[in-house]
């Protein structure tokens, strides 16, 4: 999810006249530190040690922990510490690779482990909170991380140089060895951990980091995944696998409707399945959670019979009722009538009294669910004047004083144990810290009603898909004109949906002059060179909780506009690269990862055919997050509409690549997302019911249906950007305009479907 | 009662018989490596072998195991096929979030058992019914191919 440029929130104007958010705002982002400034007591040591009981093990020597971030332990383990949550975007395995290049150390004797909640030591300076999202994990730590990394060399060096008698100066290291030449003297980290531990910490400015030319980890692919070896022997733990003793589980029967109340509930049933221990009325917090009634068990399986088990009478009111034709409807009505001014450039609605040619479209997008592939969950043992929390925890500061609020303690009396997330793209970021506040909730109630055992809250894959926080649905009304020679002389977008932050704790910092920017990026700040723009927004109020998804705004933005541009192309009967070439004349990423893609798919050459399919090819370029994106895809449909995609090419500029191995497998993964979105996801309403239930009918993208994807990464010193998000928004578009190519048919409603067998 | 062995060790259930093998497993067994993802034969995240064939432990009661052996994530990298899995999953760096991953290896081990050599539509067959919400897909199926090499 994307909340960086959320939190900033005001535009800027840039050298082409373009207005687009600034990447941090410097006065904003102290917002959430005031109530989380707190100082927990961090789980740095002793250091759990593999070396058994012997007399003085290195286990029994306090570690060297020079700092937040690092702590190596006399048995020569480096152990990095995460800030951010791992959900499977790399960044511990980034985080390490740049604390490790500065430290020298030895890849193989460096791991990972999350940090506890703590806004003052781990905050996240692009977000201005200790939270992970919008794709600034790199961003904000690089320089932090290798500080880290050279400071703890620095005092390691110190160390050795006091014991050997030797200049610091003379002294190398390398892959883990300290080493002095002339005395042929070389020891472990671990040797000296203890020593070092008694060095100065060196000041900010004696910290000399590495030239790129020297660099022997980042930007290498010396450095696999850190979470590799966990994860594929078993023993990863997920919030899920968290097990305690006398533990019990809760599965909850949600209300099916946003809004509804508990009327009545009848227990009897669920009492009587064996191994059922409660029964637990869980009421709404209007806005955040649904009304729900929770069966608490000594497994999951007999809390779900229990759950089953049920029989809710639900008020349903107040409850929202409204089907997906009809919010469609509202929508599109909306989008056709002037709305908040969002972006202004020019006079688009002068341009657009007589273009030489004109064309509209209206796009709809639907409401997506983010279902991660572990279902949400949340483990909470809560005792009388303390609470622990385990969870795949992705806004660590926040959730903390949210569930402290609800428990009624002090956020330092709530610790936060980060586990591996089973994914998220957004959903664990929730802005309202939704099952967080319902499993706390869970927890008091229970614990008011005598049970005292650690809760383990489960959701079912439908409580998941049902469970709102939904990407936004939105409705995208263009009109854009040409000249006779095919220049875009005037673009009006007027866009209709919910606003993410509103009704939040965040709206206060993410909503300007009636514009959530989630709303609108990707089009209100485009790159295009287009002289009269006019964006306006209309945003709805629906009680339904909408979330950031993998790319935000841009997961709409980026294909309306894309799609659109490729149209405007062929109205102008121009190649869509050589269009967009001139579009973007200005703007040198865009066009060097434009011109990548094109080259390395081999764009303008004939695809080979294949027999009875037609066959084509499609571009799109999109920046989101401050990393620039281009891709390629090639399609077939066969005589029945079957789409198939059969390849696509990525170009990505993510500034410097720290790990990119790590970057091709995120660009991988985010089209791979991104298609199972665009092809076959919705979620839709029945009179204010959601109609999916599962992953029969929410459906994913499967093996058989992934393209070949090549990924090509421009060689960049720039500043790291994020990875995890930008390689999603950008497919959609490019197989729609691919899919154009082949048959000649514009798809403006998502997801595709079965429209092309229609 | 129900007496069944879980990667070779003896075990028995005296609770509901119609209680789904994975809940077996992970609540009652303790053994965590195999997931719950959707719980309707959806996505393969809890995919173990019963008696060699793949099963979806979701949908698998644990009466249906009476008298066979089960093996899970944790013990079928030991043999040569999971080793192997394993070796060209971590070579190739196929995980992400690794929530499905458990899933994937087991289909993977359970094709590679029965045929040393697959092509790209006997992964399409064996692997569709397995989800990776990460769409990992691209190194899975590499990763195959990789393990099929070394196994040669
Ligand atoms: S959990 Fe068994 S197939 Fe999804
Ligand atoms: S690695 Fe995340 S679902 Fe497969």
């Amino acid at each position: 999810m994307g909340i960086m440029k959320r939190f900033a929130g005001q535009t800027t104007k840039q050298d082409d006249g373009s207005t687009r958010a600034p990447l941090i705002n410097v006065s904003r982002r102290g917002f959430l530190q005031g109530g989380g400034g707190l100082a927990l007591g961090i789980c740095f040591g002793p250091v759990a040690c593999t070396s058994e009981k012997a007399a003085v093990s290195a286990a029994d020597i306090a570690p060297f922990v020079p700092n937040a971030f690092l702590r190596i332990g006399a048995d020569n383990s480096v152990t990095v510490i995460a800030k951010f949550l791992e959900m499977g975007q790399g960044t511990f395995t980034g985080l390490a690779t740049l604390a490790a290049e500065e430290l020298d150390a030895d890849w193989a004797q460096v791991s990972v482990e999350g940090a506890p909640a703590d806004a003052k030591k781990y905050a996240n300076s692009l977000l201005g909170a200790q939270g992970t999202g919008g794709s600034t994990a790199m961003a904000d730590a690089h320089l932090q991380m290798r500080n880290a990394g050279a400071s703890a060399r620095a005092m390691l060096v110190a160390a050795a140089a006091e014991q050997w008698k030797v200049p610091a100066g003379e002294i190398t290291v390398s892959k883990g060895v300290i080493r002095h030449a002339a005395s042929r003297k070389e020891a472990s980290f671990g040797q000296f951990a203890e020593s070092a531990a008694k060095q100065p910490v060196p000041a900010a400015e004696a910290i000399k980091l590495k030239e790129p030319k020297d660099f022997m980890l980042i930007g290498s692919t010396a450095t696999p995944r850190k979470d590799s070896k966990a994860k594929t022997d078993g023993t990863a733990i997920f919030t899920q696998d968290v097990q305690l003793p006398g533990m019990l589980v809760a599965v909850l029967a949600h209300a099916p409707k946003w809004g509804a109340t508990i009327k009545s509930v009848d227990e009897t049933a669920a009492r009587a399945v064996a191994g059922v221990v409660d029964v637990i009325r869980v009421d709404a917090v209007p806005g955040t959670t649904r009304a729900a009634v929770a069966v608490l068990a000594k497994n999951t399986w007999v809390a779900k019979q229990g759950r089953d088990a049920l029989v809710i009478e639900w008020d349903e009111a107040a409850a929202f009722t409204k089907g997906s034709a009809e919010i469609f409807r509202e929508f599109k009505a909306l989008a056709g009538k002037p709305g908040t001014v969002a972006a202004t450039r020019g006079d688009a609605a002068a341009a657009l009294k007589k273009p030489a040619k004109a064309i509209e479209a209206v796009y709809e997008f639907p409401y997506l669910s983010h279902a991660p592939m572990e279902p949400l969950n949340c483990v909470v043992d809560l005792k009388a004047d303390s609470c622990t929390i385990w969870n795949g925890e992705q806004f660590h500061t926040i959730d903390q004083q949210v569930s402290a609020g609800i428990l009624g303690l002090k956020p330092e009396q709530v610790t936060i144990k980060q586990v591996y997330a089973g994914g998220s793209f957004g959903r664990r970021a929730s802005s309202k810290s939704d099952f967080i506040v319902e499993a706390t909730s869970l927890a008091k109630a229970a614990r008011a009603k005598g049970v005292e055992a650690p809760i383990k809250m489960v959701w079912m894959r439908e409580d998941d898909i049902r469970g709102g926080y939904y990407r936004p649905a939105f409705v995208h009304a263009i009109k854009a004109g040409l000249d006779r020679d095919g220049k875009v002389t005037g673009w009006q977008s007027r866009l209709a949906g919910q606003s993410i932050a509103k009704g939040t704790p965040l709206e206060q910092f993410m909503v300007h002059d009636g514009v959530d920017h989630t709303s609108v990026e990707g089009v209100s700040d485009t790159r295009y060179a287009i002289d009269n723009l006019q964006v306006e927004l209309h945003t709805v109020d629906y009680p339904l909780p909408v979330l950031w998804w993998r790319s935000v705004g841009h997961t709409h933005s980026a294909y309306a506009m894309e799609t659109m541009i490729d149209e405007l192309a062929h109205a102008a009967g121009k190649d869509p690269v050589a269009f967009r070439r001139t579009l973007l004349e200005k703007q040198p990423r865009h066009l060097k990862v434009l011109e990548l893609a094109a080259e390395k798919s081999g764009w303008g050459t004939p695809l080979p055919e294949v027999a009875g399919k037609k066959r084509g090819r499609g571009i799109a370029v999109h920046e989101s997050f401050n990393t620039f994106v281009a891709e390629v895809a090639e399609v077939s449909i066969d005589a029945d509409g079957q789409l198939k995609v059969d390849r696509v090419v990525c170009a990505v500029d993510c500034g410097l690549a720290i790990n990119p191995d790590v970057v091709r497998a995120q660009m991988e993964g985010g089209i791979g997302y991104g298609l199972a979105a665009i092809l076959k996801s919705e979620i839709t309403f029945d009179k204010g019911a959601v109609v999916q239930s599962n992953f029969a009918d929410y459906q994913p993208l499967r093996l058989n249906e992934m393209p070949v994807i090549e990924v090509h990464i421009v060689p960049s010193a720039e500043k790291p950007t994020g990875v995890g998000e930008p390689g999603t928004p950008v497919v959609g578009p490019a197989v729609a305009n691919a899919v154009f190519a082949a048959v000649g048919k514009r798809i403006r409603k998502l997801p595709f479907g079965n429209q092309l067998s229609a | 009662m129900t007496e069944l062995s879980i990667n070779g060790v003896k075990k028995t259930h005296d609770g509901d018989p119609a209680m789904p093998l994975l809940w077996f497993i992970r609540d009652e067994v303790g053994l965590t490596g195999t997931k719950f993802g959707c719980g309707i034969a959806q996505c393969g995240a809890c995919t173990v072998h019963l008696d060699g064939n793949p099963i979806r432990a979701c949908v698998t009661p644990v009466a249906a195991a009476a008298g066979k052996n089960v093996v899970t994530i944790e013990n079928a990298v030991t043999d040569k096929v999971g080793a192997a899995v394993q070796a060209s999953w971590r070579k190739l760096d196929v995980v992400q979030c690794g929530y499905c991953q458990s899933g994937q290896m087991m289909s993977a081990v359970a094709l590679l058992a029965r045929n040393k050599t697959p092509n790209d539509e006997d992964i399409d067959a064996a692997m569709s019914g397995n989800v990776c919400r990460c769409a990992t897909y691209v190194r899975i199926r590499a990763a195959i191919h990789d393990a099929a090499k070394a196994l040669a």
